[in-house]
């Protein structure tokens, strides 16, 4: 059942990102260029996101997930240099290319041999962070 | 509004009733990054099945829609070195702050999480000036 539900769940989210047209980088590099022919979209698409999640969040106070098992914990309130370091990494990566993991995820189906070699490149990105993470400890030590 | 504004609205609904259904019902964060970090780090490997069943959903539904419509496009880069670029930073960044667009962005923020506000804030700053140097400045991209 758990299966049966993270495909629909999955299957959802693709169709989401493929009808707002997240899955169009010119959309995505339209909403980061402030400085050139802005595309307010994402805006939109945030926003018609965020408020069934945020219902879906108040009623988890009263219950249990249906499936059984807990909620997520409450969010950790510290601000560390990895939060920032790592979302500015992504936050370049995602300008360059106008993807990020959902939508390059998504897009396989239609995204060519470019989208492939993007999603290789994202999940051996994930391989190394690990390796990348002590790196930044040891420098973040020095200093 | 343009209808691009309206496309973006009703998608953003069903990404944000996907991402409660699976809150609601599996007792998970929709995360795209966690979700797929998870089974390349072997952090996820407890519940690999249902990471893997939310990932096909994610890749064949979309992608049998585009084939029905017979139109879709990326409009990606055909810049190799770009794209293998941004694959690694999107990569390592979104696993470093623990999460990307679908995690912290509709996940965090959601719940009023300072972390994903932040990281939401430092990703979108970091892109901007990153399209304002490699497209307006370079013109790379």
């Amino acid at each position: 059942m758990r299966a049966f539900f993270a495909f629909i769940v999955g299957g959802l989210f693709g169709t989401g990102l493929l009808l707002s047209g997240m899955t169009d980088t010119r959309k995505v590099q339209g909403w980061l260029d402030l400085f050139g022919d802005w595309d307010p979209t994402l805006a939109f698409v945030m926003g018609g996101a965020i408020i069934p999640m945020a219902i879906a969040w108040q009623l988890t106070r009263s219950r249990k997930p249906v499936l059984g098992g807990n909620f997520p914990k409450a969010p950790d309130p510290d601000l560390d240099r990895k939060l920032a370091v790592g979302s500015v990494l992504f936050g370049a990566g995602w300008g360059l290319s106008g993807l990020c993991p959902g939508p390059a995820m998504a897009s396989l189906g239609w995204g060519g041999w470019g989208g492939l070699a993007f999603v290789v490149a994202m999940l051996t990105g994930m391989g190394l962070a690990p390796k990348a993470q002590v790196m930044l400890d040891a420098v973040s030590r020095k200093a | 509004m343009p209808i691009d504004w309206m496309w973006g609205l009703v998608g953003g609904a069903l990404i944000g009733t996907a991402a409660a259904i699976f809150l609601l019902v599996n007792g998970r964060i929709m995360g795209a990054s966690g979700l797929i970090g998870g089974l390349i780090d072997g952090t996820g490997r407890h519940n690999w099945v249902e990471r893997a069943a939310l990932l096909a959903g994610l890749i064949i539904v979309p992608g049998v829609i585009a084939m029905i419509r017979g139109t879709a496009d990326t409009y990606l880069t055909t810049n190799i070195v770009v794209i293998i670029a941004a694959g690694l930073l999107v990569g390592v960044g979104t696993r470093i702050a623990n999460g990307c667009t679908s995690g912290h962005g509709v996940c965090g923020i959601s719940r009023l999480s300072a972390r994903a506000i932040v990281a939401t804030v430092f990703y979108i700053a970091a892109g901007a000036i990153t399209v304002l140097i490699f497209k307006h400045a370079l013109g790379v991209i």
